[in-house]
C-alpha cells in the first residue's frame, strides 16, 4: 500500500527572466516501509521535489500544480499540500521527518544534541515528562550508536559521521512513517558511509518507516533501494525495482548513468558516460529533454515529449520502441 | 575557563598600558596648567603665587619615575588630582557627580535602542516581503543622520516650538534632589529628549545590522530543519535563527556600552545635560588637564570592562568558544 502518492507535481522558481520549471509533472508512489531511491544529476530537481513534498519550499520556489496524498496506517488520508499551518506542524516530523544534506549545517550550533531532540518531543508529545524526554533522547542516541552522554554535547564536538547519526536520531524521535534523506552520506568517507547505511537498514527493519533516499550515486542506490526513480531535468524518466534497473535499464539516461562507473563483477564493458552537460532549465530542449545527449535519439525525440509508460519492472518515459525505451539487457552482475 | 583567564590577563595588561599612556601624554606636552594660567594673565603673577599654585595643582618637578610611582599610588586610592575648572574640587568628585547622569540617560537609551533595534531587525528579516520592508528606507535614512542633527531637530520642534519638553538641565530648578516621586518625575521628564535622540540615532544601525545577519541565518539548514520539525514559528525565529544571528552583533553592543561612559558629547551639549560629555567639553575649553586625564582614564577602563563582558557573553552564548 502506498504511504505517499505524488501526482502531477510541478514546482517553479520565479526568476527575473521567467519561471523555471525545476520539477514538472512528477508522479511517484512511496510504498509503506520501502526504500525508494531518487537519483539524478545535480540540478535535476531531486531536492526540490523532496522539499515540495515536505512543504519546505521557500520563495521564489512555489508549487504550481499537482497533489501529494499521505495515507496513515488507519486508512485516513491527508492532502499534504492543503494542510493548514496547525495541521502542517502536526504532520511534520510526526509523519514525515527529514535528514538534511549535511548534518554539519542542519544541527543548531548553539544548542546541545539533547535539546534538539527535546524540542521536538516537547512540541509533539506535550504529555511527556522532562525525565521521560531525557530518557527518550538518550535511548535514541544509543540506538544510532552514539554514547548517551553525548546528548549534553554540542554539534561541533561530534565528528561528521556522528553528526549524521545524531541527525538520524532526531529524525527518529517521533517514529515517523516517512523519512526523507537528502544525500545523508555524501560528505562522509566510505567506511562511515557503509556503517550509516547499515544502521539505516536495521532501523528500517525495526521501525518500519519508508525512506526516500536522494543521491546522485546510482551505484549506491542499486545496493540499498527497493525501487529507484531516476530524474532528469525536473522529470522522472524511469522508475523501477533496483533489480530491473540494474539488469535492464529502459531509459538511455539510466543506461548512461549505469555505464559511467565500472562494474566490480561480471563481464567487462565499455564505460560510456553521458556526453554533454545537463540542460539549462530556463530554456529546456523541446520534446524529450534528454534528446541532445542521447545516443539513440531519432527525429521524433525533439518534437514529442514522452510520458511515463508501464514496462515490465517499472515505468519509463522514452519514445524508443513505441514508448517502452531502449532494449539494453545487461548481464546480471 | 582558561580562555577567560587569558582574556582577563590581556585586559589587565591593556589597562596598565592605558593608565601609563594617560600618565605620559600630558607630561610629554610642553607646559602645564599653571604656565597656561600665567600666560593668560600675561605673566603678571608673583613667583611665590606660581609656586603655591603648582603645589595646589600637584605639579612637581621630581623625575619622571618618581612621578609615575606617585601617580600609580594616587590612582590606587582613587586620587585623580584637582580639577582646574572647578578648583578646588577633586576630579574624582566631578566625575562621580556627572557619571550617573550620563550612565542613566546614555546607558538606558543605548539598552533600549539595542533591544528594540535587534527585535525589529529580527522581525523585519522574518517577515521580509511584507509592509515591514517599508521601515528599511527609513532606517537607512536615520543611519545617515548625525546625532547632533537629531538632537537639534528635537530641541527645535519639541523643546522650543511646542514646548513639550525642557531643553536643558537634568532636573527642574525648583525640585529638591532626593528619593521622591517628584524628583524622579522631573529627572525622567528632562531625560526624555536626550534619550529619544540617542535611541533614534543609534537604532537604525542595530536594525540594519541584525536584519542583514538574520537574513543570512534564515537560509541556514538548521533553520529549515527547525521548520521541518514542526516547531512553532516563534520558536524557529527566536531559538534557532535569532539566537545564532545575534552572535556577530554582541561585539558591537559591548563596544557601544563601553562608549556610554564617554557620554554622547554632542547630545549632552545640545541639551545642556550635566553628564560626563559636558564635563569633558568644559575641561577641554579650560585646558583642565587633570579633569580630561581623569575622564579619559574612566572611559578607557569602561571600554575594557565592556569588552571583557562581551567576551564573557560570547562564552555563555556560543559553545564553540568554550575550549
Amino acid at each position: 500500500m502506498n504511504v505517499l502518492e505524488v501526482r502531477g507535481l510541478g514546482v517553479d522558481y520565479q526568476s527575473a527572466t521567467g519561471a523555471v520549471h525545476a520539477v514538472a509533472d512528477v508522479s511517484l508512489d512511496l510504498r509503506r516501509g520501502e526504500l525508494l531511491g531518487l537519483a539524478g544529476e545535480s540540478g535535476s530537481g531531486k531536492t526540490t521535489l523532496a522539499n515540495a513534498v515536505a512543504r519546505l519550499l521557500r520563495p521564489p520556489a512555489a508549487i504550481t500544480s499537482g497533489s501529494v496524498r499521505y495515507r496513515r496506517r488507519d486508512g485516513t488520508e491527508a492532502d499534504v499540500l492543503a494542510l493548514g499551518p496547525k495541521q502542517l506542524r502536526a504532520f511534520r516530523w510526526k509523519e514525515l521527518a527529514v535528514v538534511f544534506q549535511s548534518a554539519m549545517n542542519s544541527l543548531n550550533p548553539v544548542a546541545t544534541i539533547g535539546a534538539q531532540i527535546d524540542d521536538v518531543l516537547r512540541i509533539h508529545a506535550p504529555g511527556m515528562s522532562r525525565k521521560a524526554r531525557a530518557e527518550r533522547a538518550a535511548e535514541l542516541l544509543r540506538r544510532v550508536g552514539i554514547n548517551a552522554d553525548r546528548r549534553r554535547g554540542y554539534p561541533h564536538e561530534l565528528s561528521g559521521g556522528m553528526r549524521q547519526r545524531a541527525a538520524i536520531a532526531i529524525a527518529l524521535a517521533l517514529n515517523p512513517e516517512i523519512i526523507i534523506m537528502d544525500e545523508p552520506t555524501t560528505a562522509l568517507d566510505v567506511v562511515v558511509q557503509r556503517d550509516i547505511l547499515h544502521e539505516i537498514g536495521d532501523l528500517r527493519e525495526e521501525y518500519g518507516f519508508a525512506v526516500v533516499f536522494i543521491t546522485h550515486d546510482l551505484s549506491l542506490l542499486m545496493e540499498i533501494s527497493d525501487r529507484i526513480a531516476v530524474m532528469y531535468a525536473g522529470r522522472v524518466v524511469e522508475v523501477g525495482t533496483a533489480r530491473a534497473l540494474r539488469t535492464a535499464p529502459r531509459h538511455p539516461y539510466t543506461e548512461g548513468l549505469l555505464r559511467s562507473f565500472p562494474r566490480l563483477r561480471g563481464p567487462r564493458e565499455e564505460l560510456l558516460g553521458i556526453p554533454g552537460t545537463p540542460p539549462d532549465l530556463r530554456s529546456p530542449p523541446s520534446g524529450c529533454a534528454f534528446h541532445p545527449r542521447c545516443r539513440y535519439a531519432f527525429d521524433g525525440c525533439s518534437d514529442q515529449r514522452p510520458e511515463l509508460r508501464p514496462v515490465p519492472g517499472g515505468e519509463v518515459a522514452c519514445l524508443l520502441n513505441e514508448g517502452t525505451g531502449a532494449d539494453t539487457v545487461r548481464e546480471a552482475s | 575557563m582558561r580562555f577567560l583567564l587569558r582574556r582577563l590577563g590581556f585586559y589587565l595588561l591593556t589597562a596598565w598600558a592605558a593608565v601609563t599612556l594617560n600618565f605620559l601624554i600630558p607630561r610629554l606636552m610642553p607646559g602645564d596648567p599653571v604656565d597656561l594660567l600665567v600666560a593668560r594673565l600675561k605673566g603678571n603673577v608673583d613667583p611665590a603665587a606660581i609656586d603655591a599654585m603648582k603645589r595646589a595643582f600637584g605639579i612637581s618637578d621630581a623625575n619622571l619615575w618618581q612621578q609615575y610611582v606617585d601617580y600609580l599610588g594616587n590612582l590606587a586610592q582613587g586620587e585623580l588630582g584637582r580639577s582646574i575648572t572647578f578648583f578646588p574640587t577633586e576630579v574624582s568628585t566631578v566625575i562621580a557627580g556627572s557619571l550617573p547622569w550620563t550612565i542613566g540617560v546614555v546607558g538606558v537609551a543605548t539598552l533600549i535602542s539595542y533591544v528594540a533595534g535587534t527585535a525589529l531587525g529580527v522581525l523585519m528579516a522574518w517577515k521580509r516581503g511584507t509592509w515591514l520592508d517599508g521601515v528599511l528606507p527609513a532606517a537607512t535614512f536615520m543611519h545617515a543622520v548625525p546625532y547632533f542633527w537629531v538632537a537639534l531637530a528635537l530641541v527645535f520642534v519639541f523643546g522650543v516650538t511646542l514646548e513639550w519638553f525642557p531643553v536643558s538641565r537634568a532636573y527642574a530648578l525648583d525640585v529638591v534632589p532626593g528619593f521622591t516621586g517628584e524628583f524622579a518625575g522631573s529627572v525622567l521628564y528632562h531625560a526624555a529628549l536626550p534619550a529619544i535622540t540617542i535611541v533614534l540615532a543609534s537604532m537604525a544601525d542595530r536594525i540594519l545590522g541584525m536584519r542583514n545577519v538574520m537574513v543570512t541565518t534564515l537560509g541556514e539548514d538548521y533553520v529549515v530543519m527547525a521548520e521541518a520539525k514542526g516547531l512553532t514559528s516563534r520558536r524557529v525565529m527566536w531559538a534557532y535563527a535569532a539566537r545564532n544571528a545575534i552572535l556577530p552583533n554582541i561585539t558591537s553592543f559591548a563596544l557601544s556600552l563601553g562608549f556610554v561612559v564617554g557620554g554622547s558629547v554632542l547630545t549632552e551639549i545640545v541639551f545642556s545635560y550635566p553628564g560626563i560629555g559636558s564635563m569633558l567639553l568644559k575641561g577641554v575649553e579650560n585646558e583642565d588637564f587633570p579633569l580630561m586625564q581623569g575622564i579619559f582614564l574612566v572611559i578607557s577602563l569602561a571600554v575594557l570592562v565592556a569588552n571583557f563582558l562581551a567576551d564573557l557573553a560570547y562564552v555563555i552564548l556560543d559553545p564553540r568558544t568554550r575550549q
